[in-house]
């Protein structure tokens, strides 16, 4: 087996013991849960669950990550004594905490989805859901990687994680909706189109709303995302832009790690 | 075994290292001595590529490395400051460092020594600082390594403890391995060091056998010869 599985199963081994994840797990089990028991309609819960999903799982991901990284400081100069090379380091570490991550949150979610019940036309929903789910969890945990590889100071580091979170996942839209207000008698579709690629929680999102009968919510330029992401061209794209979203910062974390001095 | 050559590093505007060289012969042990802040672990670090020099280079058994890691299967070494994951326990530690060192050797004297078997099973978190720094040095034993790299080895340790732990590296060194030792304890390096490195102000200021250093000095008790040296260095 390669060194990078090996640390990879150890460090599993460790985090899958650790309360966070739990809670983490526990939260969406008992979100899920509720938003089913109370809502008129499973569409309606899965809209909730979706809303939720896009404002916590960025949130949990980057926190946990950038903490994850300071606290296996010392594992990791521990593990770099040995013939183990930094590159599988990071890939050990990575996958460590973002695949529990993603699969403690399909699980607590897939439960309750299970035993309530959804109509099979949803399940396509909650299938992209749990996708989508896998990519922002793999993006921000990505970004927490490379933030905490970059700034030495575990606070600041810790801050500098929500601040981006904070941006990602709130500012950016407020801003984005107060130049489509300024802007409105100009062609935004475009410019806007673009704008959203550059964010994966806007691009998350925007797959996940072309759902649910709610384009609407999106504005005057709802039908065009709804042309352009409900297509199959569209979705490729949309996946396309997830995937660079996790590889650029994934890249930029592996190179900070390789050149760290210890 | 292990050269350093023309080692540079600096962090920041701080120049910690200026033109290291250094030797280190199998079957002895080598203590590299100097003042706090003068780049002791510094220079430890860069043989384990734990940190990157910015010019120089080193040399392991005739190959200069490159940033691949494999040569460390080689070393073993022995932080002055450990933290194991808290929740693993002293056996899983060694069974996964074995496991990545694809070594299943082990060397069971220390453990032994150190009448450490009853604490193999309990988590890190419940044992004491002093057995934690048994675990780590058996950690650095156990591959019979050709170099061992030990900082402030008994710093933490129990007389008993420390005395098993200087007579298994004497032990070692007469079997030919090569030791790296890095002290500020006087007792530790009288009892140890075969020759010293005197590193002061980014610079080897003195190489040679302990021997050596005293009738230079003209000093009996290692600590006056040290401070001789570093009135020297301070003068020169």
């Amino acid at each position: 087996m390669s060194t990078m599985l090996k640390i990879l199963r150890y460090e599993l081994r460790d985090v899958m013991r650790s309360r966070a994840l739990l809670m983490y797990g526990g939260f969406f089990l008992a979100a899920t849960w509720l938003l089913f028991q109370f809502s008129s309609d499973s569409s309606k819960a899965l809209l909730s669950l979706a809303n939720v999903t896009l404002l916590i799982v960025p949130l949990v991901s980057i926190i946990l990550g950038t903490m994850f990284v300071y606290d296996a400081r010392e594992f990791s100069e521990l593990l770099l004594a040995h013939p183990v090379n930094r590159r599988q380091l990071f890939g050990g570490l990575y996958l460590g905490l973002a695949v529990p991550l993603a699969a403690i949150y399909a699980v607590a979610v897939a439960i309750p989805v299970m035993v309530v019940g959804v109509p099979g036309e949803q399940v396509g929903t909650v299938v992209q859901l749990l996708l989508a789910t896998v990519y922002l969890t793999c993006i921000f945990t990505a970004i927490a990687f490379a933030i905490a590889l970059r700034v030495e100071d575990r606070v600041r580091g810790i801050g500098t994680a929500l601040v981006t979170w904070l941006g990602l996942a709130v500012v950016y839209d407020a801003l984005v909706l107060l130049g489509a207000n300024a802007l409105y008698a100009w062609p935004l579709e475009r410019p806007l189109l673009a704008v959203i690629l550059l964010n994966p929680v806007d691009l998350a999102r925007v797959v996940l709303m072309l759902n649910f009968d709610v384009s609407a919510l999106m504005g005057y330029t709802g039908a065009v995302f709804r042309d352009f992401f409900g297509g199959s061209t569209g979705l490729l794209v949309a996946v396309g832009a997830l995937t660079v979203w996790v590889a650029v910062p994934l890249r930029l974390g592996s190179r900070l790690l390789e050149r760290k001095d210890f | 075994m292990i050269r350093l050559e023309g080692i540079h590093k600096r962090y920041g505007a701080l120049a910690v290292l200026k033109g290291v060289d250094l030797e280190v012969g199998a079957g002895r042990i080598t203590a590299i001595i100097g003042p706090n802040g003068s780049g002791k672990t510094t220079l430890i670090k860069m043989i384990l590529g734990l940190a990157k020099p910015d010019a120089g280079r080193i040399i392991w058994n005739g190959i200069r490395l490159n940033g691949d890691g494999q040569y460390r299967a080689g070393i073993g070494y022995m932080p002055q400051i450990v933290r194991f994951p808290e929740n693993l326990s002293g056996r899983e530690l060694l069974a996964m460092i074995s496991d990545l060192r694809r070594n299943p050797e082990s060397d069971p004297d220390l453990v032994q020594r150190f009448r450490l078997e009853g604490e193999l099973d309990k988590p890190f978190r419940t044992l004491s600082g002093g057995t934690r720094q048994k675990i780590n040095a058996c950690l650095a034993f156990r591959f019979s390594p050709q170099l061992l790299i030990l900082d402030e080895p008994t710093s933490g340790l129990d007389p008993i403890a420390a005395r098993a732990l200087k007579e298994k590296v004497r032990k070692e060194r007469d079997a030919g391995k090569s030791v790296i030792l890095s002290s500020h304890m006087m007792s530790e390096l009288e009892a140890l060091a075969d020759d010293v490195a005197f590193l002061l102000d980014g610079r080897i200021q003195y190489r040679g056998t302990l021997a050596d250093l005293k009738a230079g000095t003209g000093e009996s008790e290692l600590e006056g010869a040290i401070a001789k040296l570093m009135t020297a260095g301070a003068v020169a």
